[in-house]
């Protein structure tokens, strides 16, 4: 049986073992304490988790976040999401292949372990980045605060984050790892009374009596009645459709960094990336750290949408990165084995001829976020006092969140009538700059100094960033402290005070400041780069190649010395190595991976109609994009009639992700979205056990009597 | 300004003007549906759960839901489209001696009318649906021939035929006035257009009391909210809809039934009653109605609820629906008034309604003219609801 653990990360520690026995089509597998059984398969090899009724087409994970509902299996007899189980000590899972049979025997009731009705000042739906700070704000101005979470444990996707954070240093603990981060705010709101969190507890609903049903610890859904309630409740990702889209190894960005970065499970050797948006650009980066091949990235766009800085970090190591290119299909069997991608036009077509394929064992849809904003709609519908914060209000980096957060929850603790000072006018500059996208481009330049010691800054995108300015000893880098857009700037005038300390190199979040040393050297200076890898191949006297921003080789060098920096003990470290005068600033990385080659395309490309037919919309019912492109061009305006006519978005997962496919659809055909009417959102956000609504009057001598 | 003459306009396309508009459309008549929704069946008949039975305690509604089966079971031979017809049958069960006493005393009535349903002892009711709780199960009835299809392809394909043979459908657009001219409505008038017919079809079920006072008809027609609620699918294990008449706090009836793509889909009549037109689902719903449940079948206790939802059902006092010409003002037609089971009524009753434009009536459609007439007394009581 494969072993798919990472042993050794240059990041993550893991000190537990998988010791839980549990059992998989009758097979002894063994699973971490708390682990869920997605990762727990996965782990040991099993990606194809069931088959679907309608066409027995092969089904695995795909968002591993309780959105979508693919990786059911069945659990001791119940079908389950994968992905939010935990495995219980012998636990028999089977797939869950054509319709599951129900348990015939009754299901036990109990006397209610809880209060089944919850009145609270304010109720916060998530407890990611935006839920936590609010929690925080509420908390310390003495609100009664109710934290709920779908996940077992707090952070939200701060949890998969093992990179710096972007954002101000002062605001939102940029520099610091998102998984640090998570700890803070968590142990943040551990010290404030008032406030109770449940985590394992799914809001299923807002009713029209003011009340948020919630499916405590999965055991039994009790009404909660807030004054307040906000809505933290993140994102999803976006889906996309192509043949092929739903083949076991094509999933979310989200999902593989859950499965890498949280669960430390290594689920793939050779990864493609669909999306050059921040999520792909990290999630390749992610890849790479957890010492996975990353084959390459396309993005529609002529350039890609996310930072410089995380795009450079790719093109660095070796990742051919495809601008203005698409994915045409996904090929495999039971699972994907190649992915053919193409040029596209200006108009996103993809060019005959232009056909490449690459091999890859799993393929990321990595192509933007939408906001979770179904509660919010629902509890201004019902008419309750209602607010949103972080990516349930605007998609942003997650440092926005946690700063918009703290915005929403002080706005809160004023409207409670709390003891509250007044929001700061700064706040709302600090969220909005935090909120920017990428901003001006500048050209490559590097100063013309070639003595002492000094950082090159390859950093040459306006981005809301400053941990650089903030961890030079010395103070001698220099960001605009009222708009932190601007480029870092090194203080050539105080050259002779830098230290060579390396701080500013090791913190950068983008990786994009390298160290050059003339000093003592004849004709060639001393480079230094950080490095977050655990690769045999990065070792003093080994040799790497250099390469410039773009990811070009420079030259091959021999790595001189390899060392942590004082004060920094979460796993970045230098690799120095000498280089000639005239390349040694514009160094700004070394190759990691090699990068694939081609295969070549043959036969000829899918007809437009074919594609149609083989691509995916609604993964539940097995709705194509030709069923419902039909109904468009027969004049169908309304998204109910597709749901009606085809069932899409009735599944498991309510529409969570064919709703965005099927509107986009409607815009590809030229229908303004305007004259497309939407359909409701229903109750329940997940699925829950008729037992688990069902409160027994208890008789003594412990008999139901309903 | 005047748009254009048709020979019938209908308010409404829903259960019951969709296949009106269908049937009248397939007589050759011009027919224009107005509808302020953006598709057909989305007020209430979408919301509807499914089941058709004819086993009623009224003979006109028997007859017309008869018509409907008709229609319902013979729509894929004929047409072609799967609409999930089923004949599972409707089983209402009796855990108690009254449940019991009064389903026995409907089936005179409706052996007189022809219908096939008796009553069945424990065993064999039993044998139909194993996984009810045998604890307390007196036997129940069982009409083989009822049944269930899918409201939501039903509606797409009623309107698709209807549309075919020539019928217009204005969505988005609302009845904003009746133009009354010697005592005929000649003319609608909308938000969008005016429109000139010979005879206009309230058939806006929840919404046809606005309507109808418009002309100063005033009908007892009150929007009452029924929710519902579907499960996952599992393998199939049961085809009856299966009824208990048994009141429980907050609510009379119960029901519910596996469909065939074998998603249980269960519901309660609110006791009392809610009235008014609501979308929003109420948070006391899922705990009654999954207690309910699994009351009648605990097994039921494992699966996964997966959606609920709510809908009105357009009730009149006596639970009948007012189906019929006015006194006093000629060109309109009522059509409303189904009480929940416009679904159930909808295709016999299009077919019924064309037969009354048309002047071609047979007796026992004289007789539902006269029974479901607007101006009865609404004293009497359906006992099946």
């Amino acid at each position: 049986m494969p072993d798919n653990r990472i042993k050794s990360h240059p990041i993550l520690i893991d000190e537990t073992t998988a010791s839980i026995p549990f059992y998989w089509n009758e097979q002894l597998f063994h699973a971490k304490p708390n682990e869920m059984i997605s990762s727990a398969l996965m782990a040991q090899g099993v990606t194809v988790f069931r088959h679907h009724v309608k066409d027995k087409s092969p089904q695995g994970i795909f968002c591993a976040n309780g959105q979508c509902s693919q990786c059911m299996v069945i659990a001791n007899g119940l079908p389950v999401k994968a992905c939010m189980t935990a495995v219980t000590p012998d636990m028999k899972i089977v797939p869950a292949d054509g319709l599951p049979v129900l348990p015939q025997s009754n299901p036990a009731f109990t006397p209610s372990k809880f209060q089944r009705t919850v009145e609270i000042e304010v109720l916060i739906i998530g407890a990611g980045p935006a839920g936590l700070s609010a929690a925080v704000q509420l908390g310390n101005a003495g609100a009664n605060v109710l934290l709920i979470d779908d996940k077992n444990q707090p952070g939200g996707k701060l949890v998969l984050q093992t990179h710096r954070f972007f954002g101000s240093k002062q605001a939102v603990f940029a520099g610091t790892r998102g998984i640090d981060i998570a700890k803070k705010l968590a142990d943040q709101v551990k010290n404030i009374s008032n406030f109770e969190i449940w985590i394992n507890s799914t809001a299923i609903g807002v009713f029209e009596d003011k009340t948020v049903d919630v499916y405590r610890d999965q055991k039994e859904v009790v009404h909660v009645k807030p004054e307040i309630l906000l809505i933290a409740t993140g994102a999803r990702e976006r889906s996309l459709a192509f043949p092929g889209n739903t083949l076991p190894g094509v999933y979310g960005a989200g999902a593989f960094q859950t499965l890498v970065n949280r669960d430390l499970v290594k689920p793939c050797q050779n990864l493609f990336i669909i999306g050059g948006g921040n999520v792909g650009l990290i999630a390749g980066y992610h890849a790479i750290q957890a010492g996975i091949h990353v084959a390459g990235l396309v993005e529609a766009a002529p350039y890609c949408g996310g930072y410089k800085v995380h795009k450079d970090k790719l093109a660095r190591s070796g990742v051919p990165i495809y601008t203005s290119h698409t994915v045409l299909e996904a090929r495999g069997s039971e699972k994907v084995e190649q992915v053919v991608i193409a040029k596209v036009d200006e108009k996103f077509q993809p060019i005959p001829g232009t056909e490449q394929v690459y091999d890859c064992d799993t393929l990321l849809i990595a192509v933007g976020l939408e906001p979770v904003d179904e509660f919010y709609s629902a509890a201004k519908e019902v008419g309750m006092q209602v607010y949103a914060a972080g990516d349930a209000k605007e998609i942003a980096e997650a440092s926005a969140a946690i700063f918009s957060g703290k915005i929403v929850g002080s706005e809160i603790a004023k409207v409670l009538g709390k003891d509250v000072p007044e929001i700061p006018a700064i706040w709302k500059e600090t969220e909005e700059i935090l909120k920017s996208r990428p901003g001006k481009l500048y050209e490559e330049y590097y100063p013309e100094k070639q003595e002492g010691v000094f950082p090159v800054f390859h950093c040459l995108q306006e981005i809301p960033c400053n941990p650089c300015a903030n961890v030079c000893p010395k103070d001698l880098i220099f960001i605009d402290e009222a708009d932190i857009r601007h480029l870092p700037h090194f203080d050539l005038e105080r050259i002779d005070e830098c230290i060579a300390c390396g701080r500013c190199v090791a913190t950068c979040p983008g990786l994009a400041i390298s160290l050059v040393d003339f000093r003592n050297r004849e004709g060639s200076a001393l480079v230094s780069l950080p490095v977050e890898q655990d690769n045999p191949n990065i070792e003093v006297g080994k040799p790497i190649q250099a390469t410039d921003i773009e990811g070009r080789i420079l030259d091959e060098f021999t790595i001189d010395k390899i060392k942590s920096v004082a004060g920094l003990k979460d796993g970045t470290r230098l690799i120095s190595f000498e280089a000639p005068v005239e390349l040694a600033k514009r160094i700004s990385g070394f190759r990691i991976i090699e990068p694939s080659q081609a295969q070549a395309f043959e036969g000829e490309p899918l007809k437009p109609e074919d594609i149609d037919d083989q691509s995916y919309v609604c993964r539940c019912e097995r709705i194509t994009a030709g069923e419902i492109r039909r109904l468009i061009k027969a004049g169908v305006r309304d998204i109910n009639q597709i749901k009606a006519v085809t069932y899409a978005s009735m599944g498991a997962c309510g529409g969570k992700t064919c709703l965005n496919l099927i509107r986009r659809m409607f815009a590809a055909e030229g229908i303004p979205l305007a004259e497309v009417t939407d359909p409701p959102v229903r109750p329940a956000f997940v699925e829950v056990p008729v037992k688990d609504f069902v409160e027994m009057d208890f008789k003594e001598g412990g008999q139901n009597a309903a | 300004m005047l748009h254009k003459n048709y020979d019938v306009i209908i308010a409404g396309a829903g259960s019951i003007g969709t296949p009106t508009a269908m049937y009248l459309s397939q007589a050759g008549l011009s027919v224009l549906v107005i509808e302020p929704l953006a598709s057909p069946g989305q007020a209430s008949n979408k919301h509807a759960i499914g089941g058709i039975r004819a086993t009623h305690s009224d003979p006109s509604k028997i007859y017309l839901c008869e018509r409907s089966i008709d229609i319902f079971s013979t729509w894929k031979e004929t047409y072609g489209d799967d609409i999930d017809w089923r004949a599972g049958g409707y089983s209402f069960v009796a855990y108690d001696e009254a449940v019991e006493t009064t389903l026995k005393s409907l089936l005179d009535i409706q052996h007189q009318m022809g219908l096939n349903i008796d009553w069945h002892d424990t065993q064999d009711i039993l044998a139909l649906m194993p996984q009810l709780d045998p604890v307390g199960l007196r036997g129940g009835t069982f009409s083989p021939e009822d049944g269930s299809a899918s409201p939501l392809k039903s509606g797409f394909a009623f309107w698709q035929k209807a549309q075919q043979a020539g019928a217009e459908f204005h969505f988005n657009e609302k009845v904003s006035d009746l133009i009354v001219e010697n005592n005929r409505i000649t003319q609608v008038r909308t938000d969008r257009g005016q429109y000139a017919c010979g005879l206009f079809i309230n058939a806006a079920g929840g919404w046809a009391r606005q309507i109808s006072n418009m002309v100063g008809i005033d009908i007892p027609i009150e929007p009452d909210c029924h929710e519902a609620a579907i499960s996952e699918p599992v393998q199939p294990m049961f085809n009856a809809m299966v009824v208990d008449i048994r009141e429980r706090p907050g609510s009379s009836n119960f029901y519910f039934y596996q469909n065939p793509k074998g998603q249980i889909i269960f519901c309660m009549t609110p006791y009392p009653q809610v009235w008014g037109n609501r979308r929003q689902n109420s948070s006391s719903f899922l705990p009654m109605v999954c207690k309910r449940l699994v009351e009648v079948m605990p097994v039921l206790g494992n699966i996964r609820v997966r959606r609920i939802w709510r809908g009105t059902y357009p009730m009149t006092p006596d639970g009948n629906p007012i189906f019929g010409p006015v006194e006093g003002l000629d060109g309109y037609l009522i059509a409303s008034g189904t009480c929940g089971q416009g679904f159930m009524l909808g295709p016999g009753t299009g077919q019924f309604l064309t037969n009354v434009v048309l002047g071609n009536l047979t007796s026992v459609e004289k007789d539902c003219l006269h029974k479901l007439r607007y101006n009865r007394s609404f004293d009497s009581k359906e006992l099946l609801k």
